[in-house]
């Protein structure tokens, strides 16, 4: 059963991940029903612990944790004072000392939740570390997928982008695999990491190749400093030769959901009309990612009730 | 007249192991026979036990001047002579930089003040390790140094390495070089390949060394100059130099024990105590390095024994220091993983930790032998134990090892005549 900390999908069971999204469902209602003071976490306290930019990741986990009646504190820490500031192994002592119960921490650097994890007592949530995983996100992009075709089994997951530094991408492949479903990657081979494939991604050799009978398309966002750091050469010429248009879309199932961790940079990954088209489960996921992390802090901080009372 | 008698132990000579007593007088093997008697000589009781000549590592990091929270001579050499070692040669990226006679000579001081094994500056190949300008070779020799190296900061200009190679042959200096494109590392901090993939660490590709490596090759060849190769680690690089050496090229090189004994699914524990440089590879190239030095390909193991505060290793992985605390578990590794794993002789494992690296920087020691410098080392081969850096002598606990069971115990190190350790 699902432990203290949730770092990654790698070293999480089927089952874990399947709880996670059965509880989802009973939270979304509750969303959709606009019932947003909930009774769950009362007397909880949840830490965003942000060494990274985001506006959708923080913005969610807090009003997920909010929804549930726990009391939430956001540290933001820039980069550059991870390097002169205080450690993180003193800084997660420290909220630790002033009795928090969950840490979600987003850090620039693979690893840093699980050293994190290591030292302190608080429940810790992996909100994206580097390159390596972002589990909550796929956890949320599971649910979305699940909602729409009621199994993995068979699913074609297409994910195209930057692979190699994408930690969306690593956290999917790691849960689809598991789940039963297929992922094929689709990247400049500038982006596209080495041994993806021994970790169970099926490489495509073009765009159509990763898109054929996909029931799920996934893009990546581009960022513009891997550009400047030389990895390809211009926007225009990713989109033309790597994004994803409503014309590309038709090697894809019919039916199938164009999805998206955001933040898009149209025209690039997807052109206008595929993010907006009907195929379209982008703003879906966004809704979907708050009841599944309501979820996942319900489900800790019930693990954790159970541990202090054996301590 | 100090004379101790080392008896009934299993002595390594160069082409064989058999029983034998041997004397020490005055600093000098004096005698090796059968039931050798000395009155007034101090016995040391070796039944067995093995004995072989006293250990060199021609790579280590003593940190002192500058870096002494880390490690200082006094501890450093202490660590030695606990891990079997003589001999040692330090690297020069102290603060400040060992590139001149006078760093060099308070090296050569302090190490002789603390008396336990003997240490060997390495000067820098440029001032400051900039990779600029030529450090001062001749005066640094005159000092006490025994090679010229920028180990940890690769001389990145070809010209400069080409300059170098020239000029310290003019004072039977050899260049060490440490070979890393650091365009091609791009803040690395693994090996890429799977486990860097998995983890979501930045990769090192192995051209990043191999290049470099080449590089070396082909000045040494074209310049018809000596080199030796730091810390060789991908199976690309040992399939280089055994190319180089078939063709006759005056080049040699060492690998360490983390490079025939991990593999890196050690990473994905982000334990940053696994983070060195070069990054510990794939069993390819750990099967490469143990053919390497099985053919003699690879000269010679050393440690890199590099020593770091736990502060420095305790943090995100990313912004850990790079290396490890090596020198205390160099032997019991190395006669695990070589002797024991079949890849090389107790003779060829003598080779490698003492004779090879006396060979390529001309120091003494290296073998047994009347008249030969009584440099020696006494193991227990039976002997198992698990590692524990908390037992360690050096400052630096930074082991990738802690916990791993090992055979191969130092039991008693001997420098220059006199006893420097006894477990």
């Amino acid at each position: 059963m699902l432990g203290k900390d949730l770092l990654g999908l790698y070293d999480t069971s089927a089952e874990d991940i399947m709880l996670i999204l059965d509880t989802a469902v009973g939270m979304k209602k509750l969303l959709t029903q606009n019932l947003k003071k909930l009774p769950h976490l009362q007397g909880r306290t949840v830490t965003t612990l942000f060494y990274e930019n985001s506006t959708r990741t923080r913005c969610s986990f807090e009003l997920a944790a909010k929804y549930l009646g726990a009391g939430t504190v956001n540290i933001s820490a820039s980069s550059s004072s991870v390097q002169k500031g205080e450690t993180l192994i003193d800084t997660g002592k420290t909220l630790d000392a002033m009795k928090n119960d969950v840490i979600v921490i987003r850090h620039p650097m693979g690893g840093a939740p699980h050293l994190l994890a290591k030292n302190v007592k608080a429940s810790v949530v992996n909100g994206g570390d580097g390159m390596n995983e972002h589990p909550t996100q796929a956890l949320l992009d599971f649910y979305t997928m699940r909602e729409k075709f009621g199994s993995f089994k068979g699913l074609k997951v297409a994910i195209l982008g930057d692979i190699k530094h994408s930690r969306v991408a690593k956290s999917n492949l790691f849960g689809l695999t598991k789940l039963g479903a297929e992922v094929s990657m689709y990247s400049p081979a500038t982006l596209m990491p080495q041994g993806i494939d021994r970790l169970g991604a099926k490489i495509a050799r073009s765009r159509e190749e990763a898109l054929a009978g996909a029931n799920v398309v996934m893009g990546l966002r581009i960022q513009l400093e891997r550009m400047h750091g030389g990895l390809f050469p211009s926007l225009s010429e990713y989109a033309k030769y790597y994004g994803v248009s409503e014309e590309h879309l038709r090697y894809a199932d019919k039916d199938c959901i164009v999805m998206h961790p955001g933040p898009v940079n149209r025209g690039v990954e997807f052109t206008t009309g595929v993010i907006d088209g009907e195929n379209s489960e982008i703003n879906e996921q966004v809704l979907n990612g708050v009841a599944v992390r309501m979820a996942l802090l319900f489900l800790l901080c019930k693990n954790r009730q159970g541990e202090s009372e054996n301590a | 007249m100090r004379k101790l008698l080392i008896k009934g132990g299993q002595v390594v000579f160069a082409d064989e192991v058999k029983a034998a007593d041997i004397l020490l007088e005055n600093g000098k093997i004096a005698k090796i026979g059968k039931n050798l008697k000395a009155d007034g000589a101090e016995v040391i009781d070796a039944a067995g036990l093995t004995v072989f000549p006293g250990l060199i590592d021609m790579h280590v990091h003593l940190r002192e001047p500058g870096f002494e929270y880390k490690e200082d001579i006094a501890s450093g050499s202490a660590a030695a002579v606990a891990g079997g070692f003589t001999q040692v040669c330090c690297m020069p990226n102290t603060d400040p930089v060992c590139d001149n006679a006078a760093v060099v000579g308070y090296i050569a001081a302090r190490a002789k003040e603390v008396g336990l094994c003997k240490v060997h500056p390495i000067g820098a190949i440029t001032r400051g390790e900039k990779g600029e300008t030529l450090s001062e070779m001749g005066k640094m020799k005159d000092a006490g140094a025994v090679a010229v190296s920028d180990d940890g900061k690769p001389v990145a200009n070809a010209r400069m390495m080409r300059l170098a190679m020239e000029y310290a042959s003019d004072f039977g200096l050899i260049c060490l070089s440490h070979c890393e494109d650091k365009d091609l590392v791009d803040g690395g901090v693994v090996n890429e390949g799977y486990n860097s993939t998995l983890a979501g660490l930045k990769g090192i590709p192995r051209a990043a060394e191999e290049i470099m490596l080449a590089r070396e090759i082909i000045l040494a060849e074209t310049l018809h100059k000596r080199a030796h190769i730091c810390h060789v680690s991908t199976k690309g690089g040992v399939q280089l130099l055994r190319e180089a050496k078939a063709r006759g090229v005056q080049v040699t090189a060492e690998t360490c024990p983390h490079y025939f004994t991990l593999t890196d699914d050690v990473v994905t524990s982000f334990d940053a105590n696994t983070k060195v440089n070069p990054p510990i590879r794939e069993a390819e190239d750990v099967a490469a390095i143990k053919e390497g030095l099985r053919d003699g390909t690879l000269d010679c193991i050393v440690t890199d024994h590099a020593p770091h505060h736990v502060d420095e290793k305790n943090v995100e992985y990313n912004l850990a220091a790079f290396g490890i605390s090596g020198i205390e578990t160099s032997f019991s590794l190395s006669y695990t993983y070589l002797v024991k794993g079949g890849v090389l002789s107790l003779s060829e494992l003598a080779d490698r930790m003492s004779a090879a690296p006396a060979r390529i920087l001309h120091l003494e020691g290296g073998k047994i032998a009347e008249g030969e410098v009584a440099d020696l080392m006494l193991a227990d081969l039976n002997a198992e134990y698990v590692i524990d850096s908390k037992k360690f002598v050096s400052k630096g606990k930074n082991t990738p090892f802690g916990g791993m069971k090992v055979s191969g115990k130092v039991l008693c190190t001997i420098v220059d005549g006199d006893v420097k350790y006894r477990a």
